[in-house]
């Protein structure tokens, strides 16, 4: 039985000037799932990411988050995401406390002071709020970003190899952010780091050459088995799965 | 909490913009302090490559002073979405659920606060290195129109050039072809502030403030579909 979705994409394609990025995927994400793509550089899970984040248009398809498009409710779609991509996005100027007061502010929250304090703790990061962001370690500025990205507890959180440079401790605050399996917060990450996607993610979907060609539970599979499954999935041409179910898992 | 549909109150969207890009400059100082150098250089190296003679300074001088703002104007708004885009901090903007046209409008003001710094630095300098006498409320009247204009225009094409390869290129290249009328008028009406017989003042003033009214405006409606883009 199908849960409420969070996420539906139809016959996604985008190309970056002439080169085809993604080729009619289809994806369908149901609230309070975790779920990883998983594919080599150049796949297209970033140019994925940003389509649902509505950073790049699609050049066919649909994209639907929280049940609308882009063009028929920009802000709900907008208020419903957290996107932490390959930049911060902050400014460098800027004190890690400024940093999320500007996006406080931005996203139109109460008692804002409050959200930035609360982001702030929430992320480690309390001893150095008055700093600039430019002098903070890759690390903290990731943890940062992540701050920024929940600052307005968003629906949908969408993390391009988020964990990439955070330390234990953060790590553990990234998936307590990911809140309770099955609750109201629906996550979509790209990674390579497989023992996280097993860690964080309860279904896999892999990408290759801008299409989807498998998708698997993650409980369903040991850690070898989902290696294995990589490897099997990045090596096999799409075109040989023509018939794999690209949706929900059963 | 205060919005219309979940988007974000306008004004203080824009009121926030602002206050985090002047924050921002006043601790790089990255835009104001080339600005303001570029602009006295401009003035110094003019007064002694032209020989201007005490008859004809108002009448020549106020090109040169133009010369200096407009220059040092490109400067600002060639940083101001380039550094948006390369820190990924515009991608930051585009999610937030914040109008577009508050973007530009916030954008727009900085530019414009930053020129106005620029330019009230340099019209002393201005007034006392050409030796000409100024008539200081139209003279800042002028200015303030000019530099309106000039950023209204020049925010726009910063946002359109920041998309393509060769921004550096492509903004004084589609600019200044943009604002030939701005900066006629507003060399016109400055020369008119320092005592210019030969030329009316009214009708540059009006054109100045209807190039003002259109820019604003018509950038205002299609920054959306730019940031889109």
């Amino acid at each position: 039985m199908r849960g409420e979705l969070v996420v539906e994409v139809r016959g996604l394609s985008i190309a970056l000037g002439d080169q085809p990025v993604l080729r009619g995927v289809d994806l369908a994400v149901e609230r309070g799932t975790r779920l990883a793509l998983v594919g080599p550089n150049g796949a297209g899970k970033s140019t994925l990411l940003r389509a649902l984040a509505g950073l790049i248009r699609p050049g066919a398809g649909e994209v639907l988050v929280a049940g609308c498009t882009l063009k028929s409710d920009p802000w709900h779609v907008r208020r419903s995401i957290g996107f932490v991509g390959h930049q911060a996005m902050l400014h460098p100027d800027l004190t890690a406390r400024e940093n999320l007061a500007v996006f406080a502010r931005l996203y139109g929250l109460d008692r804002f002071e409050e959200r930035v304090e609360q982001g702030l703790r929430q992320f480690g990061l309390v001893g150095r709020a008055d700093s600039r962001a430019s002098t903070f370690s890759r690390g903290m500025l990731q943890r940062l970003a992540l701050a920024r990205a929940l600052l307005h507890d968003p629906a949908l959180l969408l993390l391009d190899e988020a964990e990439t440079g955070l330390d234990l401790r953060a790590h553990e605050w990234l998936l307590a952010a990911f809140g309770e399996r099955g609750g109201p917060r629906t996550v979509v990450l790209a990674s390579h780091d497989l023992a996280f996607v097993r860690e964080g993610a309860d279904d896999v979907v892999f990408l290759r050459s801008g299409r989807v060609v498998d998708r698997v539970r993650t409980a369903d599979l040991g850690p070898d088995a989902l290696r294995e499954r990589y490897a099997d999935a990045l090596a096999t041409p799409p075109a040989a799965r023509p018939g794999r179910a690209v949706g929900l898992a059963d | 909490m205060s919005r219309a549909n979940g988007r974000s109150p306008f004004f203080r969207t824009v009121n926030t913009l602002v206050w985090r890009d002047l924050l921002s400059e006043y601790r790089s100082r990255e835009i104001l302090g080339g600005g303001i150098v570029f602009a006295l250089l401009t003035l110094v190296v003019f007064n002694f490559a032209i020989d201007l003679r005490l008859e004809s300074a108002e009448e020549v001088a106020p090109g040169i002073l133009w010369i200096g703002f407009a220059f040092a104007g490109m400067l600002a708004f060639g940083r101001s979405f380039a550094a948006e885009r390369e820190r990924g901090t515009l991608d930051g903007l585009l999610l937030a659920p914040i109008d577009r046209g508050a973007i530009y409008l916030a954008r727009a003001i900085t530019n414009a606060i930053l020129m106005c710094i620029v330019e009230l630095v340099s019209l002393p300098v201005f007034v006392a290195l050409y030796n000409v006498r100024a008539a200081w409320g139209e003279l800042l009247l002028t200015t303030a129109l000019g530099t309106i204009g000039f950023t209204s225009a020049g925010t726009l094409v910063a946002a359109i050039a920041a998309n393509t390869r060769a921004r550096e290129i492509m903004l004084p290249v589609l600019l200044l072809p943009l604002t030939v009328p701005v900066l006629i008028a507003s060399v016109k009406a400055t020369a008119v502030a320092l005592g210019a017989q030969s030329v009316e003042p009214l009708p540059w003033l009006q054109l100045l403030l209807a190039f003002d009214v259109i820019m604003v405006a018509t950038s205002f409606l299609v920054f959306e579909y730019i940031l889109d883009e």
